[in-house]
């Protein structure tokens, strides 16, 4: 209970702090008045139109990121499986370069995010179809490497053939991950797959309880394996394929977030799973944050950044760990 | 009063019968050793009995609800995984988890169960210790502890003393024959015949998939059977502590 105050405490005051971040430069007390109140002047369209989509998109982003890596490390009993394994960020990131190649993310504010979206629904099932109707993990690992292959490979192809240098150049701009210039178009068109995906993963905690024991004693104590993995996969699928519409891909968080949280929880999956959400949204708050302070002016991407962070921070694992099995 | 009941139960792996025609019942107070050499289908016959392998034949488990199952017979899979470094607690917890309604916490009468199960396979001192950092056998015997926190009519395990010392192979069989005396039963499947001549009250054999012989120890282990399932010759004796097997030479 400790920790989930103190995380709670770290994410109410990461968004705050994330609302009174940006070079539109005012007293903290007039920001947060003309975030309550609209006065009209530009200010609170600043924080109502700008900052607040952007500080719950970095909420929405990163909790989903923490949580179904932590689901899925659950699931497969590995440290190193990320929301990334399952091809879904991928297919999204396929979807959202065809939209800026094709054009037809100028067309209209939310082709970008929708063509994400279809592709990451299509890996869906894709994956279920590839993943077979028994339950295990391995298959549903091979899928989600045949995809994500996939997905690489055609995005790279979309680049390789690519005649215009401006779609190029927002592709690989846009595929770095950022949470610039968002508005709460993004933010309504995340947050029913966000919120499906929130209520799925959780309903998982006991099952991966059971699961620490093996795919085999947990079926003997009621678990149904195959629904386990249904609900997983669709519950990660629509978070961060909602996550990866509307931010890019962002990596890391999935990965170091539960690692980091393990010991606290004393590694009980379904402990992991609540406070990997709030390391996560936290994580991706202080991120965003540090990229509009790091470099003003420079447009500094979130999943640079992330990256920068992130190895380092998993290095030290590493070392812990080694020193642990020393 | 009968805990489980197979009939005429066959497991298939491609065209081969790993398990065939076994009908096989396991009564109230009975500790029943399933033996066999390697590869004779013992670990087959027990995932099949509970349902976790596809199988022709009847099998009274595997027929339940996974729910009502999971309170008739707990399983203790040869191989003893623990994916987390989980306290010996928490890991013996997990026992609990069919009693559990969704999301509710350790009842009172959860906690007992947990108490119970760590104090019987003699864990106490290992109580907060994280499950992963304790050697082979420990971890063997955490395991046991929780399949008896599920406090099961029926306990099945599979090699629950490979990897254990002396003493400890002895316990596990005396908790395991308690439970069978308190009126639960137990069917589990041992590679060490001295054990099963010993502890058990009644011996099952199995040879490539096949029931060879089904009665109390010293009715299955002839002379004859021993030869002719494993392959050696075997020193038995009747003592006032009970029936000793001991392996002697292979069989020319």
């Amino acid at each position: 209970m400790r920790l989930a105050s103190a995380l709670l405490a770290l994410c109410a005051a990461l968004f705050l702090g994330s609302l009174l971040s940006g070079p539109a430069s005012a007293p903290a007390g007039a920001s947060l008045m003309a975030l309550v109140r609209d006065d009209g002047t530009p200010l609170s369209v600043v924080m109502r139109e700008i900052r607040l989509p952007r500080a719950l998109l970095a909420v929405m982003v990163g909790a989903s990121l923490g949580l179904s890596g932590a689901a899925l490390q659950g699931y497969l009993r590995n440290p190193l499986a990320e929301p990334g394994l399952i091809g879904i960020s991928g297919a999204a990131a396929l979807g959202a370069v065809l939209a800026i190649q094709t054009g037809l993310s100028l067309a209209f504010p939310l082709a970008l995010p929708l063509s994400a979206l279809g592709m990451a629904l299509l890996a869906v099932l894709l994956i279920l179809a590839l993943a077979g109707p028994r339950g295990a993990s391995i298959t549903l690992i091979l899928a989600g490497i045949a995809i994500s292959a996939l997905a690489g490979a055609l995005t790279s192809l979309v680049l390789n053939l690519s005649p215009n240098p401006f779609a190029t150049a927002d592709i690989v701009f846009w595929m770095m991950g950022s949470l610039a210039d968002r508005s709460f178009a993004h933010v309504w068109l995340a947050l029913p797959f966000i919120a499906l995906g929130w209520l799925l993963l959780a309903r998982l905690g006991r099952g991966l309880d059971a699961l620490t024991l093996g795919e085999d004693a947990a079926q003997s104590m009621g678990l149904r394996l195959p629904r386990l993995r249904l609900t997983l996969v669709v519950g990660t699928a629509a978070c961060v394929g909602a996550a990866t519409a509307v931010a890019g891909a962002i990596g890391f968080v999935g990965l170091v977030v539960p690692h980091l949280l393990r010991p606290w929880v004393g590694a009980r999956p379904s402990a992991l799973l609540w406070a990997s959400a709030l390391g996560g949204a936290a994580m991706v708050l202080a991120a965003d944050i540090a990229v509009r302070e790091a470099l003003p002016g420079r447009d500094l991407k979130l999943g640079v950044l992330m990256a920068l962070v992130g190895a380092p921070l998993f290095l030290h694992l590493i070392y812990k760990t080694r020193k642990e099995m020393a | 009063m009968s805990l489980m009941t197979l009939h005429n139960l066959t497991v298939r792996r491609g065209a081969r019968a790993v398990v065939a025609d076994v009908s096989l019942r396991v009564e109230a107070g009975e500790c029943v050793g399933l033996i066999g050499p390697n590869g004779a289908g013992k670990t087959s016959l027990l995932r099949a009995a509970l349902g976790l392998l596809p199988a022709e034949g009847e099998a009274s488990l595997a027929a339940l609800p996974d729910a009502e199952r999971a309170r008739a017979a707990a399983w203790m899979p040869q191989s003893r995984e623990i994916g987390w470094p989980v306290s010996v607690e928490t890991l013996v917890a997990l026992g609990r988890i069919p009693y559990l309604p969704r999301g509710a916490r350790l009842r009172p009468e959860d906690r007992a169960a947990i108490d119970a199960a760590i104090a019987r396979m003699e864990l106490g001192p290992y109580r907060d210790r994280p499950a992963t950092q304790l050697s082979g056998g420990e971890q063997a015997r955490v395991l046991i502890a929780r399949a008896l926190a599920q406090d099961t009519p029926l306990l099945l395990a599979d090699e629950p003393t490979a990897g254990l010392d002396p003493s400890h192979r002895i316990s596990t069989m005396q908790v395991f024959a308690a439970l069978a005396a308190e009126g639960r039963a137990v069917l589990v499947s041992l590679h060490d015949l001295g054990l099963a001549a010993r502890h058990c009250t009644r011996l099952v054999l199995l040879k490539a998939g096949r029931l060879i012989a089904d009665g109390p120890p010293a009715q299955v282990l002839t002379p004859g059977n021993v030869g002719a399932v494993f392959g050696i010759t075997a020193y038995q004796a009747e003592t006032p502590q009970g029936h000793v097997f001991q392996p002697m030479e292979l069989a020319r």
